[in-house]
């Protein structure tokens, strides 16, 4: 049960977007963000939705797999809607049905916020569909590395996204494999009130910490003996380095900018 | 209370495109007092199979029956009858978790809803069942040795009292003097008239201790029978990537020598046969 | 080249100060390219022994040497566990990386080798254990047998001299525990890597050039494998398994067939009773 949980959703496939640089991807992906929020109108929205477009067919990304990652927020998406139509405020009104009022700036404001949050999770998910949890760990620590000068924890940081990112499927298996241990036992999980489930996790909670504790201690021995000692004078196997495309991208989206706030 | 399983067959995650087949069509019955190995490389759905005997995953076809009742049928006491079944994971001393050794044999009967002196008779008699020196109670499990800690796990089972003990390879990892301690438990729990269902990769254990083995492959049901009629078929386990008993491959190897010794499952009855045998070719001579 | 790769004299180590000593008073050497089992109870020292083998704990009495560097200095650290790799027994709990290709790479980038060189030093390492066609995979979706092999790839790619396997079958079936065995065993032939191999299995044992018994913190034998193997009696006592044939040749003597002490596996047993015959 816990296992269908699936970590990432990276899209294996080869194409000018993954093979960018991941340094520049999460750069372009904060820029294209600021850039949805500098567009004003409607119609500002349409080289967004190009560019959108224009990036999953260089990704080799089915569009289907992009609006996926909408699916969670559906809710917080309709519920944006509903509020900002209901409540803006504005003075051409367009229905007027008992108290409830519907404005043509209400409408405008609905579409305008519904539409940024679309955007926002679409540009999210262009980087971490195209883009490996271990080159984009790689892409954030070198990205962050400057400011180690400030001490700053940039290759911790990195290191326990990694290691994270190795144990997380293994102890969804061993949390599985627990609880069935313990129903075995005539454990319940699923019945009772909050505090009867919550109380009925200790079972699990308990041996899943031992566990993780007991594995990061022998972790922490292979990696020593691995001659690991943080990440002074270490070397890095993947070489990133900035190509013709990787600027070709970045002009790409420059024009979606400009386009965006002059509309 | 024989297990009977019909026609029994399992596919992991139906009609989505990671689909696979873990069982396909079994039929077994396990009788009582027996004591059944299943062998199998891994994948081959031993565990699998072993889940479905008190109910954790539910066939997609078939039945799987305790006592002539099906325990996955809706309206039976399925709860009572899964608890007939008592299942020892692998590395079973991961799922302890209460503060001292009585509470976590405790945890299982009183599932069951027993308490007071009952529950105190059923966790003391457990515990004496898996021969831990008597101060352990009191301790926290995480003081104790890893083959230590099992045999407390195995006390946790025991004291649902169930008729039926899976025991997913139980020495898995331990140590030899682990190893024959457990095996020690096993082999009195079964001359108590419990039945037991040992699943294990070790076929000098299995030859020296089952009276029934059943064979998976690749899901299937491949032989059941006794350990000597199934040990005679070296070269179809060989095929299945299973090894053969180092008793059964001697007496195979001599026979090739041309020396007449049956298959021996134990080293006793192994050099008797052989003494035997060196008689015999000596006064033919 | 020296003849003795690694070297402990006098040893001893506690966990705590004023602690039980779990290794005490230990000399062993060990010959470049050979292949030693060690064997012994949970509890006996040998897990100690081994990570005193390479510098992860430093003894509290005693000198251990690895390539004749001493571990107690500190210089010389990275050095020492380079050449003296180790192989853990839990499977999940040595690899670090999420994709293959990253975790051999792992050490490499301890060691500070420069990207250029790592590729084919990578690919070496994985064809040398066989798992070069799984570069790209994820850990959680390979066998433990597998896995071990990738923990065994990710020292061989920094060059080690001596490997030392901590029980690394121990948690496996036997199907991966023979991949494994092969796989150090064939690295220890062509390649002249000296091994030591810890293990509860006495089959395993008797496949290694020699065998030490280690009980209650000191060797109680050393030999080669027939040799210790034949001395059933004292195993016993120190409630160690016996190799299948080992004991039943005990068995064959006591009701008087004579059948060598040194036999230890099927093949020889067969032979040897069938010479009984004539």
């Amino acid at each position: 049960m816990l296992k269908d949980i699936t970590l990432g959703q990276f899209y294996p496939v080869d194409s000018f977007v993954h093979r960018l640089d991941p340094r520049i991807k999460i750069i372009l992906t904060f820029a294209f963000i600021v850039g949805v929020f500098l567009g004003g109108t409607l119609w500002a929205y349409i080289p967004v939705i190009a560019f959108i477009y224009l990036a999953a067919k260089a990704a080799h990304l089915p569009i289907k797999m992009l609006l996926k990652g909408l699916k969670p927020l559906r809710f917080i998406l309709i519920f944006t809607f509903v509020l900002n139509l209901f409540f803006s405020g504005g003075d051409t009104v367009l229905v007027k049905l008992w108290f409830i009022v519907i404005s043509k700036e209400g409408l405008m404001t609905a579409i305008r916020f519904s539409a940024r949050l679309v955007f926002l999770v679409t540009g999210a998910s262009l980087l971490t569909l195209t883009t490996s949890p271990v080159v984009l760990t790689d892409g954030l620590e070198r990205l962050l590395s400057p400011l180690r000068k400030i001490g700053f924890p940039a290759h911790e940081l990195a290191m326990m996204m990694t290691i994270a990112l190795r144990f997380i499927p293994t102890l969804l298996e061993e949390a599985d494999k627990i609880m069935k241990a313990q129903m075995a036992r005539g454990a319940d999980f699923e019945s009772g009130n909050i505090m009867q489930r919550a109380k009925a996790m200790i079972p699990l909670l308990v041996p899943l910490f031992v566990s993780a504790f007991r594995r990061a201690g022998d972790l922490a021995m292979a990696m020593e003996a691995r001659c690991y000692h943080g990440g002074e004078g270490r070397t890095r196997m993947r070489v990133l380095k900035i190509t013709k495309n990787d600027w070709i991208a970045v002009a790409v989206v420059a024009a979606m900018i400009v386009l965006t706030s002059l509309l | 209370m024989p297990i009977v399983i019909e026609n029994m067959s399992h596919v992991y995650q139906p009609g989505s495109p990671f689909k696979a087949d873990a069982l396909t069509d079994i039929s077994l019955t396990i009788e009582d007092g027996e004591l059944l190995a299943l062998i199998g490389h891994t994948g081959s759905g031993k565990s699998t199979l072993a889940q479905h005997l008190n109910g954790l995953l539910q066939p997609t076809s078939g039945r799987v029956l305790v006592n002539g009742q099906d325990i996955n049928e809706k309206g039976t006491n399925r709860r009572a009858l899964r608890q007939q079944v008592g299942l020892l994971f692998q590395y079973a001393e991961y799922q302890l978790f209460e503060e001292t050794v009585y509470k976590d044999i405790a945890f299982g009967p009183k599932n069951q809803g027993l308490t007071g002196d009952e529950l105190d008779r059923r966790v003391r008699e457990a515990f004496a069942l898996v021969h831990l020196p008597e101060d352990c109670l009191e301790k926290s499990p995480f003081e104790l040795s890893g083959g230590q800690m099992r045999r407390v796990a195995l006390a946790g089972v025991l004291a649902m009292k169930p008729s039926v003990l899976v025991l997913d390879e139980p020495i898995a990892g331990l140590d030899p003097r682990g190893r024959e301690e457990l095996m020690q438990i096993i082999d009195e729990l079964h001359d108590k008239g419990v039945t037991i269902v040992l699943i294990s990769h070790n076929m000098d254990d299995v030859a020296r201790m089952a009276t029934k083995v059943a064979v998976l492959d690749k899901g299937c049901l491949a032989m059941h029978g006794t350990p000597r009629e199934v040990f005679s078929r070296g070269d179809e386990l060989e095929k299945m990537g299973l090894d053969v008993p180092q008793t059964v491959q001697l007496c195979r190897q001599l026979r090739r020598g041309g020396m007449d010794v049956p298959d021996c499952l134990t080293d006793e009855e192994l050099a008797q046969a052989i003494v035997s045998a060196l008689k015999g070719g000596k006064a033919d001579a | 080249m020296d003849e003795f790769i690694l070297e402990a004299s006098h040893v001893s180590y506690a966990y705590e100060e004023e602690g039980a000593a779990a290794v005490k008073d230990v000399s062993l050497s060990f010959r470049t390219g050979e292949m030693t089992a060690i064997l012994g109870h949970n509890g006996s020292g040998k897990s100690t022994l081994a990570k005193l083998l390479n510098g992860l704990y430093i003894p509290t009495e005693g000198k251990v040497t690895v390539c004749g560097m001493d571990t107690a200095d500190e210089n010389h650290t990275w050095d020492i566990r380079r050449n003296a790799g180790m192989v853990f027994q839990n499977p999940d709990n040595q690899l670090v990386a999420s994709i293959v290709r990253d975790d051999v790479a792992f050490g490499l980038e301890n060691t500070g080798v420069p990207a250029g060189e790592m590729p084919a030093r990578i690919e070496e390492a994985l064809t040398q254990v066989g798992m070069l066609p799984f570069i790209d995979r994820g850990p959680h979706t390979l066998s433990g047998g597998q896995k071990q092999r990738i923990a065994i790839a990710g020292i061989l790619a920094m060059l080690p001299r001596a490997l030392i396997l901590d029980e690394s079958t121990a948690m496996l079936d036997p199907r991966g525990r023979r991949e494994v065995f092969d796989t150090v065993e064939r690295l220890n032939r062509e390649k002249g890597i000296t091994v030591i191999w810890i293990t509860h299995f006495m089959e395993e044992a008797a496949r290694c050039h020699r065998a030490v018994v280690m009980h209650e913190g000191q060797v109680a034998m050393d030999g080669t494998p027939q040799e210790v193997f034949s001395r059933v009696e004292e195993l016993r006592r120190i409630r160690l398994d016996v190799p299948p044939m080992a004991n039943l040749a005990c068995l064959l003597r006591e009701k008087g067939v004579n059948v060598p002490h040194h036999v230890m596996d099927v093949e020889g047993m067969a032979r040897e009773v069938l010479k009984c015959r004539s």
